[in-house]
């Protein structure tokens, strides 16, 4: 057996090397069809970080209160509202604290800016977290029979509109990859259907004198997967690289904008390296395996 | 021992074989002969199994294999060796490595290999030739090397597809020698040709095929009129026989 994997290694290098200009072709175009999945990859895997980060930020429904409404009054809706299966935590939250948290989060070095307001702007106010962002809807329908509401502020409809555009970038993803994966294997089934138009009597005789279907296929299969595995690493530096510059540019800005970390280089990268190598493998032995059928059929 | 038992096989076009019954004993050397398109090749694919009966039952070595699963095709085809009329060497390969490349690919250990190819290379008289290219040789030294190639894995049936049918009389006669010198080791001979000298001379079992029907069966020539009288009843032999 091992001494078969050997012979088929030593072919598929020679094959490979004797058909360089098509071996090149087919990796060139699985590694273009990597790269365009790289670009979807680093992009999605973004997005649902950043989805996480969202939901995480947005799980809370802030019910603002009228001034009328006392300190007793407050705690008992608090309580009430605690009392709810959906709610995880409910705090009341006096207008001096909010400040001074405004003031501190929000503002740093640059609060003092806020100190010559002649009064506190905000309101007192019940932070209400939520189990599941699902459980939001609840909250505000209790919260609505309460007196002396304000305003209620939560993000339940932006969140799920996020969702939503991730779920349909997902889907796109996994539509074109298949394409690409497609397309992809009958570039590799091509290139290697010449080099086994060029053994075909080679072929025969091993079928003849009685070497089985796997044994004839071992160096083809590993043509396909030795090609496949290039592209595999090719395209992992390529994007691992671009995507480096990509932070090294962006990244800060990206972070004071919308206030969401982007994934480390290193991160994608090993995640990219396992994704991208078994996909190169299995396109190359489908590839082959598919290029060999009909010279296969005993 | 190869054994046919009403064996039909039809093609779309052509009736291939048609109730087809013989017996091969084993270390025989037979002669299949009929025009073209008779079924000879139908006869060789079916032992091969390149193709499956559509009735009746074909034994190769005692072993039916009419419902042979496809992972035991190389087993069985590993006890039959082939020569075409065409040779079929492979030109980038030398002698040496044309016959140990049948031994390769069904995991020969190395040694073994480099034991036996010269043994297989003198039996065949191309000792000399060992490190050639399939061109630098003569036609018939290139059947040579095809015939080492088919029995270098000591298959207990030799198929011989017209083996003579490219070469010149001297040379087809040097190829029937060396033939029958392996037939005497042994191995069993089956011979697909046209050649009615060498038939009528070697004096083996001949077996005539026409439209798909086996119309003699004897031993000696290649007979002239096949209109049913020369026909040996049931596919049976004569068991013996002595040149």
């Amino acid at each position: 057996m091992l001494g078969s994997l050997g012979y088929s290694i030593k072919q598929a290098a020679v094959q490979v090397f004797r058909n360089r200009a098509m071996s090149l072709a087919s990796l060139f175009s699985i590694t273009a069809m990597m790269l365009i999945l790289g670009l979807f990859f680093v992009l999605i895997v973004n997005v649902g970080v950043a989805m996480e980060t969202a939901k995480m930020d947005y799980d809370t429904v802030s019910v603002y209160l009228e001034d009328s409404v006392t300190y007793a009054e407050a705690n008992t809706m608090a309580e009430t509202l605690r009392a709810m299966p959906e709610v995880s935590e409910a705090e009341y939250l006096d207008k001096d604290t909010a400040l001074s948290q405004w003031k501190s989060q929000s503002w740093g070095e640059n609060s003092y800016l806020l100190d010559t307001l002649p009064e506190n702007p905000l309101p007192n106010s019940i932070e209400v977290k939520v189990k599941e962002l699902s459980g939001a809807d609840a909250v505000v329908e209790k919260v609505n029979t309460f007196n002396g509401i304000e305003k209620i502020r939560y993000y339940k409809e932006t969140v799920e509109k996020l969702v939503k555009i991730t779920d349909s970038l997902k889907l796109a993803m996994l539509i074109i990859m298949l394409f690409l994966v497609i397309v992809s294997i009958v570039v590799v089934s091509n290139t290697i259907k010449l080099t086994v138009f060029a053994r075909q009597k080679e072929i025969e005789i091993m079928k003849y004198v009685g070497a089985t279907n796997w044994f004839i296929r071992g160096p083809f299969l590993v043509e396909g997967i030795f090609i496949g595995i290039i592209s595999a690493g090719v395209s992992v530096g390529v994007v691992a690289l671009a995507y480096s510059k990509i932070i090294g540019m962006m990244s800060r800005d990206m972070t004071l904008m919308i206030g969401m970390p982007m994934v480390s280089v290193g991160f994608l990268s090993t995640n990219l390296v396992w994704v991208f190598l078994a996909l190169g493998i299995s396109i190359g032995a489908c590839g082959s395996i598919v290029s060999m059928r009909r010279f296969l059929d005993t | 021992m190869i054994t046919f038992e009403h064996v039909t096989k039809k093609f779309a076009d052509n009736v291939g074989l048609e109730d087809i019954s013989i017996k091969i004993e084993k270390g025989d050397f037979v002669f299949i002969v009929g025009p073209t398109g008779a079924g000879k090749s139908t006869f060789i694919k079916l032992m091969q199994k390149e193709i499956d009966a559509d009735s009746g039952k074909i034994t190769v070595n005692g072993k039916d294999i009419t419902n042979l699963p496809n992972r035991e095709i190389p087993k069985l085809r590993r006890s039959l060796g082939i020569v075409f009329q065409d040779f079929r060497l492979l030109p980038k390969k030398t002698v040496y490595e044309n016959v140990a490349f049948a031994m390769e690919i069904i995991h020969t250990p190395a040694k073994q290999i480099r034991r036996q190819v010269p043994a297989v290379l003198s039996l065949v008289g191309i000792s000399s030739k060992a490190d050639k290219y399939p061109s630098e040789l003569s036609q018939g030294e290139q059947q040579r090397v095809a015939i080492a190639r088919a029995i270098v894995n000591k298959p207990t049936v030799l198929i011989a597809d017209e083996p003579t049918g490219n070469l010149d009389p001297d040379t087809a006669w040097e190829i029937m020698r060396l033939l029958e010198q392996i037939n005497l080791r042994g191995t069993t001979i089956l011979m697909v040709t046209h050649a009615k000298d060498i038939v009528d001379k070697m004096g083996k079992r001949v077996v005539t095929i026409e439209k798909g029907h086996i119309v003699r069966d004897e031993f000696g020539s290649y007979g002239k009129e096949v209109n049913g009288k020369g026909m040996y009843p049931g596919g049976l032999l004569r068991k013996s026989y002595v040149r």
